[in-house]
């Protein structure tokens, strides 16, 4: 993956606009973080749901946000650092400075293995 | 005791790394079957290394290679990869990790199982997976019933559990054992790059941990 560059990423995910994709969200603190009692361990976690989106929008400086306004209703994520278009499917995710994924959102026209 | 066959099961690869690669080294020196099931391949891994060496998508190939290289490096020649999703297990029907298992246990007939300990083991997948293979046993004639050496993990376990029944010093397979840490390499980079240049002190609590693997005997009930 590389570095967000949010005009080129604004481009590609423009062209996911009114098509039926499967998509994967995810947000984790880590299975362990449980473990810290003075830590609320959090994760959601999507693979392969269906969604159709009329417009997408990428913000902020770095990390990212993205949003994505559906016929009824928004999804978002924030925290985004790194992209990857490969096969036609847009990989997103957060990292943080050792590399270990927090936040991860990815769009494709074909279900995820 | 001489083992006829040892099964292990964990949900991760690098779940046997820390815990249990010596002991699988030992038996596998003394020319004892040993099948190792590996219930997930780890695909919710959060570490994609800086530089980056995987995205989430191909992080499953990465860890399934890893996982092999561990096995190649303690001498396992049977890995069964059982095909569940990482951090699922407890959501799954535990009648299908059951009959799963089962089959394995039917199959391999073992005189030993290497798990999780039930309830010991923080990572739901870890639980659910060690409960799972108690409740297969649980339900085969007393006198069928493998030994099982069950691993707790929490920091707890000898207040509640007690001492181990069973401690190996694996310093004999020390070498096998770091280098089947070390296939697990997405897991354990930060940890395998001060085992390679040094900085690890042979003293150090860290060391003396993986030179130790204590499992306590899972106690049936009736």
């Amino acid at each position: 993956m590389k570095p967000i560059q949010i005009e080129k990423v604004q481009e590609i995910l423009e062209t996911f606009e009114n098509k039926e994709l499967y998509f994967h969200l995810e947000t984790t603190s880590g299975a362990y973080a449980a473990q810290d009692k003075d830590k609320l361990a959090v994760g959601a976690y999507i693979r392969n749901g269906s969604i159709k989106f009329t417009n997408v929008k990428m913000a902020g400086s770095g990390p990212f946000r993205v949003g994505f306004k559906l016929n009824d209703g928004w999804m978002y994520a924030e925290g985004l650092t790194d992209y990857q278009l490969d096969d036609g499917r847009l990989l997103m995710a957060g990292h943080d400075s050792s590399g270990r994924l927090a936040v991860a959102v990815q769009l494709s026209y074909t279900p995820f293995d | 005791m001489m083992e006829k066959q040892v099964l292990v099961v964990f949900p991760h690869p690098d779940d046997e790394a820390f815990g249990t690669a010596g002991l699988i080294t030992k038996f596998v020196n003394e020319g004892v079957p040993v099948t190792y099931a590996c219930a997930t391949l780890g695909e919710m891994g959060r570490n994609m290394g800086n530089p980056f060496f995987a995205t989430r998508e191909t992080l499953p190939e990465v860890r399934k290679k890893e996982l092999q290289d561990a096995c190649n490096a303690m001498g396992v020649k049977d890995l069964r990869m059982l095909g569940f999703r990482d951090k699922t297990l407890e959501f799954e029907d535990p009648e299908l990790l059951v009959s799963t298992i089962g089959k394995l246990v039917d199959e391999l007939k073992p005189s030993l199982i290497i798990t999780f300990y039930p309830e010991y083991g923080i990572h739901p997948d870890h639980d659910a997976c060690s409960a799972a293979v108690i409740e297969t046993l649980k339900r085969m004639p007393k006198e069928d019933r493998p030994t099982v050496y069950a691993l707790p993990i929490t920091p707890d376990r000898e207040a509640v559990l007690g001492k181990p029944d069973k401690v190996f010093d694996v310093t004999d397979v020390l070498e096998t054992k770091i280098k089947t840490i070390e296939a697990h390499r997405s897991q354990t980079e930060a940890m395998v790059a001060r085992l390679e240049d040094g900085s690890m002190d042979p003293n150090s609590e860290m060391m003396s941990f993986i030179k130790k693997e204590s499992f306590w005997i899972y106690p049936f009930d009736e």
